[in-house]
């Protein structure tokens, strides 16, 4: 098996998905030739002719707009936003048509489309190169958003996005494009709208997506040498929300700590917070936190690290939630109960 | 794709619109264009005919409340049905809120048509069957569906040529723009008819656009801009028709401006007497386009009494049709709104559409 990286599995994606399917087409800016600024298509314009690769004028609602138009007429757009903050102009055509056609027209005109933007930090970009746009779109009911953080599911996810009859934002986590991993494609992974654990643990859950998933892994490990058993779970789709995954994992260990890269006021994490605070209220031990960005417009690149969590941020979130509840006072304990198994769910059974 | 030393510059249009009958219903010559045939120029007055009956009893139908709002297009019927007949059976059509007449005159159902503004969903016929866009309500932004369609078809080896509606307001949106660069830069055959009405509901076009007409646009973009009398059914059938006939074999989209007029208020809600002047109202109902037509075409022996009065016949059955329709239409099922969201709801729809269900239930 070959080592391969992200931005690798990305293109053998689009490689064998316009293989397959005639109806694919992939277009955006600077795709074509030059393989796009992350090199994602590359080779595919010399392979499959310009009249399946190619660049397009420099206008991203125009790029998303006639990929509605293509969509509604049966071909199957790919269509490239370079960088996250540049899908901007394309918003509209976004929230008001990739979003909403199937549902205005009844399920008559439906818009198996997608719109692959590069985004989040680390990278060393400067300004307008690094936001992390994915609540705008993940709030919008009718899109499915999102976002790989493994080489193996940036193939599988991105096929399977191609192939979905609904419109699908897949968000590139561009700091991990060059992450390696040994994959020999094609490769299935699970179902792009389910979470997946990354790793078991029993005392708490981290929760990330996309380029948060590595360094959510990395703080597990490191948590482990603190005596925390830390269990990871990577979102993979934004919308959808797998409440089932979720609400398993944090029913288990009894805490719940959200990672992303984005700002944290009304970020993302927020709607995960809520969504646990419901269904595992009684099985939490502490508050869900977040760590999330600063809510600050993104940093310069010189100052981005003090923005983008890292393991010791996440380790320091972990050291605050709470675990001298642990401590349970023995006479509330009721006479004959079992031991409890670990600090986690000593204060439930206590409860119930 | 066409290289730098391959391009010719288009002509630029005239500021004076291209007209083939004028106010006083006679014929007059025109250099770009010859008038369609008698028989085109009664189905024409037909559908004008039908068309503002349809406009006044919707309108109607919306002041009773029996419509949530009626944007009317009372008075630019030569534009709204002489575009669409210019059509062959498998182009397409992309029209706005403003443009019911045009739908009706497509063939889609009128009541189908009324849904969206009925408010029971938000369009009410398959866009697949007549091939029209559903009634598209943010301005200018279905101009690039309509490229991307006809690229879609040409990708998959099918002539189908596509008619964008849209008004003077929107030629100033970014997405018209867009819309129309990606149609050149493709050579796509897409016909942007710009129904100019002077008004962008209580904005007059000289505080939306500078260009000596609004089909100049066209030129900056490599496409051909035509000007024409938009109340004058024969020219803009004649110019829109060769606008997609020269965009059909190769030679690139248009922009077609249509000048006419909206004599009604914006929609129902709107007040345009604290806007524009009566005296411009009139100035405009001399001007239209049902009656000059009508004239010529009597005068010629084309039309009599008893054509006028079938077609008027035909109007009256489909209005009542309407009124008949309308008011039993079902009232539209809270079910229907997780239905299609997604090709399958999700598990959060699911669960959502059974406590809508409890809440109904409990009232």
């Amino acid at each position: 098996m070959a080592e391969i990286t992200m931005a690798q599995a990305l293109n053998r994606a689009l490689r064998d998905a316009l293989h397959d399917d005639p109806n694919v087409v992939v277009y955006g800016e600077d795709v074509g030739p030059l393989g796009g600024v992350f090199r994602v298509t590359d080779g595919l314009t010399a392979q499959f002719g310009e009249d399946r690769c190619f660049d397009s004028p420099l206008a991203e609602s125009g790029i998303v707009g006639t990929a509605v138009g293509m969509a509604s007429y049966g071909l199957r757009p790919v269509v490239e936003m370079q960088f996250d903050a540049f899908g901007y102009p394309a918003f509209e055509q976004v929230v008001s048509h990739v979003a909403k056609m199937r549902n205005r027209t009844r399920g008559r005109m439906s818009l198996p489309l997608v719109i692959r933007i590069p985004y989040g930090g680390g990278i060393g970009g400067v300004e307008h190169h690094s936001d992390s746009s994915e609540a705008y779109y993940a709030h919008t009911p009718g899109l499915r958003v999102i976002t790989p953080g493994t080489p193996s599911d940036a193939y599988s996810m991105l096929r399977e996005a191609i192939a979905c009859p609904d419109p699908v934002v897949f968000l590139e986590p561009k700091r991990r494009y060059w992450a390696k991993e040994e994959v020999e494609t094609p490769v299935r992974t699970a179902p792009m709208d389910r979470a997946v654990v990354r790793r078991t643990g029993s005392d708490v859950t981290l929760i990330a997506y996309g380029p948060m998933v590595a360094t959510a892994l990395e703080a597990a490990e490191a948590a482990r040498e603190e005596g925390r058993d830390v269990e990871v779970v990577d979102l993979r789709s934004l919308a959808p929300f797998d409440d089932a995954t979720v609400t398993a994992s944090v029913r288990k260990t009894g805490r719940a700590l959200v990672v992303h890269e984005a700002a944290t006021f009304a970020g993302y994490g927020a709607e995960v917070a809520a969504r646990v605070t419901e269904r595992c209220f009684h099985y939490l031990e502490a508050p869900v936190l977040r760590v999330g960005g600063l809510d600050i417009p993104y940093p310069p690149p010189r100052l981005e690290h003090h923005h983008l969590p890292d393991v010791d941020r996440i380790l320091d979130a972990i050291a605050r939630l709470q675990w001298e509840a642990d401590w349970v006072d023995p006479d509330a304990v009721p006479s004959g109960a079992r031991p409890p198994a670990s600090g986690a769910r000593r204060g439930r059974e206590v409860r119930s | 794709m066409k290289r730098l030393d391959d391009r010719i510059a288009p002509p630029l249009p005239t500021l004076e619109p291209i007209r083939l009958v004028d106010r006083h219903g006679r014929r007059v010559a025109d250099p770009t264009v010859s008038c369609p045939s008698p028989t085109t120029l009664t189905s024409l007055l037909r559908a004008m005919i039908v068309g503002r009956r349809f406009d006044r009893q919707a309108g109607a139908l919306a002041r009773q409340g029996r419509l949530a709002v009626y944007p009317s297009s009372y008075g630019q019927e030569a534009c709204q049905v002489a575009g669409v007949l210019a059509l062959a059976e498998q182009d397409w059509l992309f029209p706005t809120y403003r443009d019911s007449v045009a739908l009706v005159t497509r063939g889609v159902d009128p009541v189908e048509t009324l849904t969206l503004l009925r408010g029971d969903w938000h369009s009410g016929y398959d866009p697949g069957l007549h091939r029209c866009a559903p009634q598209c309500t943010p301005l200018a932004t279905n101009a690039s569906h309509a490229v991307g369609l006809t690229y879609a078809a040409r990708h998959k080896g099918e002539d189908v040529a596509a008619l964008v509606l849209m008004g003077d307001g929107a030629t100033s949106e970014g997405d018209a723009h867009e819309a129309y660069n990606f149609a050149a830069v493709w050579n796509t055959p897409v016909v942007f008819l710009v129904q100019n009405n002077g008004w962008a509901i209580s904005v007059p076009l000289h505080r939306q656009s500078a260009a000596p007409t609004l089909a100049h646009k066209a030129v900056g973009y490599g496409m051909r801009g035509y000007h024409v009398d938009g109340n004058d059914a024969a020219a803009v059938h004649a110019v829109v028709g060769r606008a997609l006939e020269e965009a059909r074999a190769g030679g690139g989209p248009a922009i077609v401006e249509a000048r006419t007029y909206r004599l009604d208020a914006h929609t129902n809600a709107d007040a345009p007497q604290r806007y524009r002047d009566d005296s411009e109202v009139e100035y405009w109902k001399q001007r239209d386009p049902i009656e000059r037509l009508e004239t010529l075409l009597r005068a010629e022996g084309h039309v009599d009494d008893d054509t006028l009065a079938g077609f008027a016949a035909e109007a009256e059955r489909m209005a009542a049709d309407v009124r008949e329709r309308v008011d039993a239409a079902p009232d539209p099922d809270p079910d229907e709104l997780f239905a299609h969201v997604y090709a399958a709801p999700t598990a959060q729809l699911v669960e959502q559409r059974q406590a809508l269900r409890d809440e109904i239930r409990e009232g």
